[in-house]
């Protein structure tokens, strides 16, 4: 029984190296991060469509080639604009959105501050 | 006072996402790329349809010349549908129609120009779709109209009359 369970604990740390291994390939992390054009909702990477196929031989090439993850969406985003990339640049279209949840932070915490912190100063 | 301001910032605040979101309602959840920019045609190598000739885009596409390069297949639905349209473009004396036959079987492709006449005036491959991305194309059937080589008309999907009689009063 003891062995058993010494062998269990071994057999998922070895299956968690591997499901890991996988995370971290490169290429995947790329493809996830391209939206599938003529999909809706879906990534480059969990597409079967023939756009998506090509893009996913378009990204293996260019990492044999050396080309670096930016560059590879530097040359997507310049032949498919902006929409392509899942996460939106910082630029003056997007302040709105990058900066919202810091501003929403900021006025929680500012309330959160006035009605209780606030409130206790007073009542001592 | 205190009291009075804060169901108003409520109020206020749920008729601004209410107007933002009612907005984004009618927008459609397609994404239509910029088409009408003038962009400089991309440079590739390709090889000729029915040899293994290798060939570099600056000798396809010269200066001062219309040309329509058109991305299609032989599996696909639509490309049959616009076939008739690309026939008739191909009668226009100051255009020439590049094909780019994309991810096919090249004994299929054959047959389907067999079939349904030959509207090319060369045909290159792009057998893993890599070339139609260096145009920035999604699909077949895709239409790119070329002078000096700039891309100034871009059809996404197959033609129809009204991009015809565009294209034929472009190059006019």
């Amino acid at each position: 029984m003891k062995y058993l369970r010494f062998f269990t604990i071994i057999l998922f740390i070895l299956v968690s190296q591997i499901s890991y291994a996988l995370e971290n390939n490169l290429e995947i992390k790329i493809t996830k991060n391209l939206r599938c054009l003529i999909c809706q909702g879906q990534s480059v990477h969990d597409s079967d469509s023939e756009f998506a196929n090509s893009i996913k031989t378009l990204v293996s090439l260019k990492l044999d080639e050396g080309f670096t993850e930016k560059e590879i969406y530097s040359f997507l985003k310049d032949k498919y604009g902006e929409w392509i990339l899942y996460n939106p640049e910082f630029n003056k279209n997007t302040y709105f959105l990058w900066l919202l949840p810091i501003l929403m932070f900021l006025l929680g915490g500012a309330i959160i501050y006035k009605l209780f912190i606030f409130k206790k100063k007073k009542l001592y | 006072m205190k009291i009075k301001s804060v169901p108003l910032i409520v109020i206020l605040l749920f008729i601004t996402f209410f107007i933002i979101f009612f907005k984004g309602l009618k927008n459609s959840n397609i994404y239509v790329p910029n088409i009408n920019y003038e962009k400089e045609i991309p440079s590739f190598t390709t090889q000729f349809f029915d040899t293994n000739i290798k060939i570099n885009s600056d000798e396809i596409f010269k200066e001062d010349y219309y040309y329509l390069m058109n991305i299609w297949s032989s599996w696909c639905l639509p490309c049959r549908e616009e076939h008739r349209f690309l026939m008739e473009l191909s009668k226009e004396k100051n255009l020439k129609i590049i094909g780019f036959n994309y991810k096919d079987n090249i004994k299929d492709a054959k047959q389907f120009l067999n079939n349904l006449k030959n509207p090319y005036s060369n045909i290159f491959l792009d057998k893993d779709g890599l070339i139609a991305i260096e145009w920035g194309a999604y699909g077949v059937p895709e239409s790119f109209l070329i002078y000096n080589k700039k891309i100034i008309k871009k059809v996404i999907g197959p033609l129809n009359t009204n991009f015809v009689d565009e294209i034929k009063r472009l190059i006019k």
